[in-house]
């Protein structure tokens, strides 16, 4: 994926107004099957894979026994005992030797592919989403609710469409085989022409996700923070049995955790806020930023930090260094944005 | 991309006019992507050709401009401040950043003609 097609702003307003697409073949497929596959996967991973149905998925966390965050993904439950797993693409590799290295010594029955390179993705995002699915597919197929996934055939090719994405907005991400890749592109773009539909780059990912409080496996997430200092915990069921990094995670309820990820605001004119620019309370440098960016439908800046969790309250507020220069920011309410559409209950769900 | 003729151009991708006001080239613009923030020089500043003089910011990124010769800020467009989209859409005109009054040894020979940038900027 590029970082922009025409513009960052017109990409990202085309997601909020109407539609945009993003290529996000990049990211990984893992395939895991096998009648032992779910109990396998809930010892590794934070969410309850107890509580989806066929067709249907949810966000969840890879561990360490530290309790922190490998990857974070969304395992969709294709077949009663076939899940796919959609992961960062910069984790492809660490991933599936994790999940390699874990696998039970009798794994006979549990099958577990990487299939990261046979697939192609598009996420196809925005208030006019819905529309576009009923056009292209002219009725045959009933949308997918939030959060589930549709498996149908196009020419002969298996498709999957699920009602997930990254932006807030409605939408669908399309898995494919990858050799259909670039006629998908083109047939969602050609079909999307009149619903407004915009191919979109990374940077475009980048500010709509941020807007919503996403975070960024990379930047937001490491194998340093856990889903509970992030301010995930809805995605970790603590009640389940054991898995890895529960131990960890249970020591640091108990404890309390010492600090919180939190999103804030530039209260005034400032430059645009970037990762890794120096926060400061009272005189004192307390941490950096995560992410960082000007946020085109607020029009100012935006980004999310670890700080102190006796600091960790909206309103609060710091300052920022940005060359030399320090400028006031205000921990805020998440997420930063409030998409328009009805649809935002969805939000809450991939909702992170 | 837009190459004026009556430009010459530092690698840097600044342009530098006659009467010493600088900018950036059309390439530049495009490959910054939506300008939203111009950190600009204060008036006055003495600076020397190829030195750092001001920040122009994008969605994506902070970049640094470069002084294109060596010179003194007579003058800056303050129309940036908050009109900084004006670098995209006309960087050759009121996309203008500052004008420098030029030293005597300016440097203004170790610029690109606008054939030795258009070919520096096809080969990227």
């Amino acid at each position: 994926m590029p970082v922009q097609y025409r513009g960052i702003l017109e990409e990202h307003h085309a997601v909020r107004e109407a539609l945009g697409v993003f290529d996000i073949s990049h990211m990984g497929q893992f395939l895991v099957q096998g009648d032992a596959a779910r109990e396998w996967l809930d010892g590794l991973l934070t969410n309850n894979l107890a509580r989806l149905g066929a067709g249907e998925c949810q966000y969840t966390f890879l561990l360490n026994e530290g309790g922190g965050v490998i990857d974070d993904l969304i395992v969709y439950r294709i077949g009663e005992a076939k899940w796919l797993l959609v992961v960062n693409a910069a984790k492809i590799e660490e991933d599936f030797a994790w999940l390699q290295r874990h696998l039970p010594a009798a794994a006979g029955e549990i099958a577990c592919v990487n299939e990261s390179a046979e697939h192609a993705g598009f996420a196809v995002q925005g208030p006019r989403a819905a529309q576009l699915f009923d056009a292209f597919f002219e009725g045959r197929y009933s949308r997918p609710a939030r959060n589930e996934i549709l498996r149908i055939e196009i020419d002969g090719l298996p498709f999957h469409i699920a009602r997930t994405g990254y932006t807030g907005e409605d939408g669908f991400e399309v898995f494919c085989p990858a050799e259909r890749a670039v006629k998908s592109w083109q047939d969602i773009l050609a079909r999307g022409a009149e619903f407004g539909i915009q191919p979109c780059g990374l940077g475009a990912r980048d500010t709509l996700r941020l807007e919503m409080c996403y975070p960024l496996n990379g930047s937001d997430l490491g194998t340093d923070t856990s889903p509970l200092e992030a301010g995930l915990s809805i995605f970790v069921d603590l009640q389940k049995g054991e898995f890895i990094g529960k131990s960890a995670l249970l020591e640091q309820k108990q404890h309390g955790v010492k600090r919180r990820l939190v999103p804030f605001k530039m209260t005034g004119a400032s430059p645009p806020p970037r990762p890794h620019y120096a926060i400061y309370k009272a005189g004192d440098k307390i941490t950096e930023a995560t992410s960082g960016t000007l946020s085109p439908t607020l029009k100012t800046g935006i980004g999310m930090a670890y700080v102190p969790a006796a600091m960790a309250r909206i309103g609060e507020e710091f300052e920022m260094e940005i060359r030399g220069a320090r400028y006031p920011i205000r921990i805020e309410k998440k997420p930063l944005h409030h998409p328009k559409q009805a649809n935002a209950a969805v939000a809450q769900t991939a909702g992170l | 991309m837009n190459v004026p003729d009556d430009l010459l151009y530092a690698a840097s991708h600044e342009w530098l006019r006659a009467d010493g006001t600088v900018g950036i080239s059309d390439h530049a613009q495009h490959e910054l992507t939506d300008v939203v923030y111009v950190e600009l020089p204060k008036a006055g500043t003495e600076v020397q050709a190829g030195e750092q003089i001001c920040v122009v910011e994008s969605v994506k990124a902070a970049s640094d401009i470069y002084s294109p010769v060596t010179g003194r800020v007579v003058t800056v467009n303050e129309a940036l401040t908050t009109n900084p989209a004006l670098l995209n859409t006309d960087p050759y005109g009121e996309g203008w950043i500052f004008k420098l009054e030029l030293a005597a040894e300016a440097g203004t020979a170790n610029l690109k003609s606008p054939e030795d940038y258009r070919a520096q900027i096809a080969g990227l």
